[in-house]
């Protein structure tokens, strides 16, 4: 599986983000993607996710499923957690499991330590707690691209250890990562791609 | 002020414990005995002798819905001046009760009067409206209704609490302004009788009635205190199992940093 | 169909629990009828004439009320992000949040309908011919009302705009509406006026998800 981007431009509000963005990613590799605030990170992999429309340049993926878009075999970790607070911590798991495809909860919520609150509504969470039942969409539901952006926000020293041995899996499994931070998440040997001003 | 013995939800939850099932007896012998005099003696004097019993319903319901509006206000003074503990859960418990007080008014006196329309009225059924009285308690209804809907929009209980009171303390002004602008504006079609009870010249109405009247009047009363005792109850074992949950969160979060 | 349902379940449920659709739906539509009859006086004929028209208007606004939390609530939380990025088409997905809606909330307005005739002094069987009505225009109401949604999603306030979007295109609704009301006074033909309205009814429940679905991607960045 190849996962490439050609020139890519976008335009968010009349303002040109980024042009001319290159890059190319087999199964089993990660990008890290770095710069200040406002270089464009979240709207690179909003525009892969298929939220953000591309005004010139080309995405393609290579040995995926043929008839599907590169976002539906993507899962999207943005700054939201896409969460219900009036729903029970493993019914929010449950939905989002159910919607995208279907994938087992309870693996999922110990996968992220959270097995203990599954009967909690989730206005209860802290926000480092949130995160994690997010984290847990990921592993519930099994899909080869994920998109992450700042994914340690929030999440303490064990959690991001947590976070960064799924990562892993996921990358030994031949998916592909490319996630958007500040500073280092854990997946040595990533390549990385800074974003800012040329 | 006996009110501050029972600032502790704790030792307001005994007390509750203990006079539950005094207040529920109380009631039920107060409603055996209201059925029984409604029932047994013959209240042949007055003209609509079925509908009468109508009577025995509509206006205990009315004294208490306009009662627990009253008892939401003193509540809210209680929340926002005196800063009592249990006075929002006081508030929040009267709200259900009073409203089916109201509900229960509203239908019976729509039923009653429909019924006296049909029997000895010169208008024929069709212009049955909602007279002056009727308006003014469906006004009341949707005060209830209101309270309610606002207590449920706000999650955090104190906040819920306080913008809930202030609404009921404005109500308070305002439903005496309502009651006098519908009277002003439906003049001619007040179906209601005029008062009989409460008035300068003793109460109007016979012996044998009035009695019956007091009995169910009472009986329903403490139907309303055992309610909202235990709505008030209710509450509070809410509120703490809210704060547990809370707790048991918040726990886990902390044990993995 | 399991994504499908699962999504109905979902809003369902949320509607219950968070509470500001049924109970407040309700609540509002009362308050309407209510109000106008005390706009209009005490004059039990023009209550019992346009009685069915009061009906129309507070169960069409009541409906429009609670669209507004419709798509935003979900745009807000990211999860409209995540809609947008499954393989269930997004047509199909708005129709089943609409769905779900119009059984939380239109439903409980049809319902409530025959009470508030009561208070109109509407007659029994005009009562019953609005209800009826009212339940195939709401579901109407409500897909129509999508496309507002779809198209104000983004806007903070939009709720105001969202009502001026949608209510000149719920007006063929309530006109054949209120002429499949009128019946029982002896006006329209009921079968005629009532068969367009659900002619209308089911061309809303076809046009309003494309119509949304289409809008929701026109306001991507």
């Amino acid at each position: 599986m190849r996962l490439s981007g050609e020139n890519l431009t976008c335009v968010r509000g009349g303002r040109e983000v980024f042009a001319g963005l290159s890059f190319s990613l087999a199964g089993g590799e990660a990008l890290l993607v770095t710069g200040r605030n406002g270089a464009g990170k979240s709207s690179l992999l909003r525009l892969m996710a298929g939220l953000v429309r591309l005004a010139e340049g080309k995405l393609t993926l290579d040995g995926g499923a043929a008839e599907a878009s590169i976002a539906e075999q993507s899962h999207y970790l943005g700054h939201q957690d896409a969460l219900k607070p009036a729903l029970t911590v493993a019914e929010n798991l449950a939905f989002w499991a159910d919607y995208l495809g279907g994938g087992d909860v309870a693996p999922a919520l110990d996968a992220v330590d959270l097995a203990a609150l599954a009967d909690l509504p989730a206005a209860y969470l802290s926000a480092g707690q949130r995160r994690r039942l997010s984290i847990a969409r990921l592993v519930a539901v099994k899909r080869p691209i994920w998109l992450l952006d700042e994914p340690t926000s929030a999440l303490d020293a064990a959690s991001q250890s947590r976070l960064a041995a799924l990562m892993r899996a996921h990358l030994a499994g031949g998916g592909i990562i490319i996630a958007a931070t500040h500073g280092p998440i854990g997946l040595e040997g990533a390549r990385e791609l800074q974003m800012g001003p040329a | 002020m006996p009110f501050l013995d029972f600032a502790n939800p704790s030792r307001f939850l005994a007390f509750a414990r203990r006079a539950l099932p005094w207040l529920s007896g109380a009631s039920l012998i107060a409603f055996a005995l209201a059925i029984y005099l409604a029932t047994a003696v013959p209240f042949a004097l007055y003209e609509q002798s079925q509908t009468i019993l109508i009577m025995f319903i509509h206006v205990p319901a009315a004294w208490l819905g306009m009662m627990g509006w009253a008892l939401m206000s003193v509540s809210a003074l209680g929340t926002l001046v005196w800063r009592h503990p249990l006075a929002d859960v006081a508030a929040k418990a009267t709200a259900p009760v009073g409203a089916a007080f109201t509900f229960i008014c509203f239908t019976t006196g729509w039923l009653w009067g429909r019924a006296s329309w049909a029997g000895g009225g010169n208008l024929p059924l069709e212009y049955m409206i909602l007279d002056a009285r009727l308006s003014s308690v469906l006004m009341l209804l949707i005060f209830y209704l209101v309270v309610i809907a606002l207590v449920r929009a706000i999650d955090e209980p104190s906040r819920a609490a306080r913008v809930a009171a202030i609404f009921t303390l404005v109500g308070v002004l305002i439903l005496p302004i309502i009651k006098f602008s519908v009277d002003w504006q439906q003049g001619k079609y007040t179906l209601h009788q005029r008062e009989s009870l409460i008035r300068a010249d003793g109460p109007q109405l016979d012996m044998p009635i009035l009695i019956t009247l007091l009995v169910a009047a009472l009986a329903f009363t403490l139907l309303f205190f055992t309610l909202h005792l235990a709505a008030m109850r209710n509450e509070i074992l809410r509120r703490r199992v809210r704060s547990m949950r809370l707790m048991q969160a918040r726990e886990l979060a902390e044990a993995s940093a | 169909m399991n994504a499908l349902l699962a999504l109905i379940k979902r809003d369902m449920r949320l509607a219950v629990r968070v509470g500001g659709g049924t109970g407040i739906g309700l609540l509002f539509f009362l308050i309407i009828v209510v109000l106008t009859t005390f706009a209009i006086g005490p004059d039990p004929k023009l209550l019992a004439r346009i009685g069915p028209a009061i009906l129309w208007l507070g169960a069409l606004l009541a409906s429009l009320l609670t669209l507004d939390r419709l798509l935003t609530s979900d745009a807000e939380d990211g999860s409209l992000d995540l809609i947008m990025m499954a393989d269930m088409p997004l047509e199909i997905a708005v129709a089943a949040k609409a769905s779900a809606h119009w059984l939380t909330t239109g439903l409980p307005l049809v319902i409530a309908t025959p009470f508030l005739g009561l208070l109109l002094n509407v007659n029994p069987s005009a009562t019953l011919a609005v209800a009826f009505a009212l339940l195939v225009g709401t579901p109407a109401f409500t897909f129509i009302g999508l496309i507002g949604a779809a198209l104000t999603v983004s806007l903070r306030r939009g709720g105001l705009l969202l009502s001026v979007l949608v209510l000149p295109l719920a007006v063929p609704v309530l006109i054949f509406g209120m002429a499949a009301s009128g019946t029982a006074i002896g006006e329209a033909n009921f079968g005629t006026a009532f068969t367009i309205l659900c002619a209308l009814a089911l061309m809303s429940l076809v046009v309003g998800p494309f119509a949304a679905a289409a809008a929701l991607r026109a306001g991507l960045d």
